[in-house]
């Protein structure tokens, strides 16, 4: 059963839950996975969203949630013109993905070092975000829990690695899934855990062999 | 540990501690959530004082949507207040209903109670009761824990959803968590608001979700102020003593049936009813021109 504040709540920038609140956080996601400021948007907008976008700010909430703000923040009607003035390019496109849920966005973001990120979700109803896909891995993530994210080679032992660290940590994990382009090829694992990570996990993480890359997601509320 | 699954449940529980529903509600959610009553609490003062502030800014505004299909109503109606056949008070209410719509529309800030599309409706019930018989805040806080519990049963045992169970799930619950909230705050017993939740749910089964242009104003806006007399007609009649032939919790599973029956196409897809009316699809082609 749903608790009080989901019922009563949440607190939100109108009009839709799935098309304004929902979208504000596939945004906030793809800005955390990202995890820098970002200086260039492409969002691609498919099924519902592509149709309806205008009328429900979806294309302001997207933005807005690229920003960092959150589903209840009054500047989320001005995110277009805040984005300008802070010099973050944007471009949008309607585009048609076979079998995708119809509230679907992918987002593409390049930070200002250079670095740049690709993350596909779906507004789900009620606000809630599934991301489906981040830089090319299929995964399953909503937000609700922090998660960790390693991208590392396919290869015995690496999952027990990282478990092991978080064990030490005495971090819980909630959910977890692995996925790989191919046998013995890159792979990538997200822990969603219980609690906040702290930064040093991250590092320890980042430092067992054939982890390429390590990095944290917020749970993002 | 406190559980509930259906209204006579949590009914029960409340007779057998003797303790208002809220009381009940709130220790489910401490427990549930692991946080202190006063935290509790004050997440729920915080949710009413953003509810006061969308009905305030409601009833003046005059900023049209981004479609621009609503915007301004409530402001005419809170004008016409004592004018009209319904009485002032009641009238109000729907202009606070309506209000709270509006600044959902404009982009503005409001609390989903139980969704964004029928927010209106419980805060607009519960500013009107509060003006009219003087309620304390802790009284109103209360009711928003009572508003809460009938919505979870509601959405546990039927849906919430336009897109699942047509509008019935959303205005229609939002009448019931309303109409049960405000028999609670006039002091009625459990059996009573069971009833009045009965008769608003049973006074909009079957409604159906087919907005124009896929947007959360037409008709949703108006009907907010609608729904909120369906859960002042309900709350009044079971005070009265009018009874619920047909119990809350079976009028819940009929709303969960019906909803399931209700075709794809009335459920939030707008493939037909009234958004697929010649003036519809006229205002969606202006809305989206390059669609």
């Amino acid at each position: 059963m749903h608790g009080v504040f989901d019922i009563v709540g949440p607190v939100m920038i109108g009009p839709s839950s799935s098309h304004t609140a929902g979208a504000v956080r596939l945004g906030l996601m793809a800005r955390k996975v990202l995890g820098e400021q970002p200086v260039q948007a492409e969002i691609h907008l498919h099924g519902s969203f592509a149709r309806t976008y205008r009328g429900h700010g979806t294309d302001k909430a997207i933005v807005a949630g690229i920003m960092g703000m959150q589903p209840d923040d009054e500047r989320i009607r001005e995110a277009l013109p805040l984005a300008k003035e802070q010099g973050l390019q944007l471009q949008f496109k309607q585009v048609q993905i076979d079998g995708a849920h119809p509230n679907t966005a992918i987002i593409y973001l390049t930070g200002a070092s250079g670095h740049m990120a690709r993350i596909r979700g779906a507004s789900v109803g009620g606000g809630n975000i599934l991301i489906s896909n981040i830089d090319g891995y299929e995964v399953e993530l909503t937000g609700q829990y922090p998660a960790l994210v390693t991208i590392h080679r396919d290869q015995p032992g690496i999952v027990t690695r990282v478990t092991e660290i978080l064990a030490w940590n005495a971090l819980n994990v909630a959910f977890m899934r692995v996925s790989r382009q191919s046998r013995g090829a890159m792979a990538m694992m997200i822990l969603e855990l219980d609690e906040e990570l702290p930064r040093t996990v991250v590092e320890e993480c980042q430092r067992v062999p054939q982890v390429q890359k390590a990095f944290s997601i917020p749970a993002i509320g | 540990m406190i559980a509930f699954n259906t209204l006579a449940e949590l009914f029960s529980l409340a007779e057998e501690k003797e303790l208002p529903l809220s009381e009940i509600v709130i220790a489910r959610e401490m427990h549930d959530s692991q946080q202190p009553r006063e935290a509790v609490w004050q997440a729920m003062t915080a949710n009413w004082q953003v509810m006061c502030a969308a009905i305030e800014r409601g009833i003046v505004n005059e900023e049209k949507s981004l479609s621009g299909l609503t915007g301004g109503d409530a402001k005419k109606l809170y004008a016409f207040g004592g004018k009209g056949y319904l009485g002032e008070q009641a009238l109000l209410a729907a202009a606070y209903a309506v209000g709270i719509s509006e600044v959902n529309a404009v982009m503005g800030r409001i609390v989903a109670c139980p969704t964004a599309g029928s927010c209106g409706i419980v805060p607009a019930a519960l500013y009107a009761a509060q003006q009219q018989k003087e309620y304390d805040a802790e009284q109103i806080i209360a009711a928003l824990f009572t508003a809460a519990g009938i919505g979870m049963v509601i959405d546990q045992n039927a849906s919430i959803a336009g897109a699942e169970g047509g509008c019935q799930a959303e205005c229609g619950t939002a009448a019931g968590m309303a109409a049960g909230a405000l028999v609670e705050l006039a002091g009625g017993t459990p059996q009573q608001v069971g009833d009045a939740v009965a008769l608003a749910i049973k006074n909009l089964l079957g409604l159906v979700c087919d907005p124009v242009a896929g947007l959360v104003e037409v008709p949703c806006v108006k009907r907010n102020g609608f729904a909120t007399m369906v859960a002042l007609t309900a709350a009044d009649m079971s005070l009265a003593g009018v009874q619920s032939v047909i119990p809350v919790d079976e009028v819940i599973a009929a709303m969960a049936q019906i909803g399931h029956m209700l075709p794809h196409a009335l459920r939030e897809t707008s493939e037909a009813g009234l958004a697929v009316t010649p003036t519809a699809e006229r205002l969606t082609r202006k809305i989206y021109p390059d669609a």
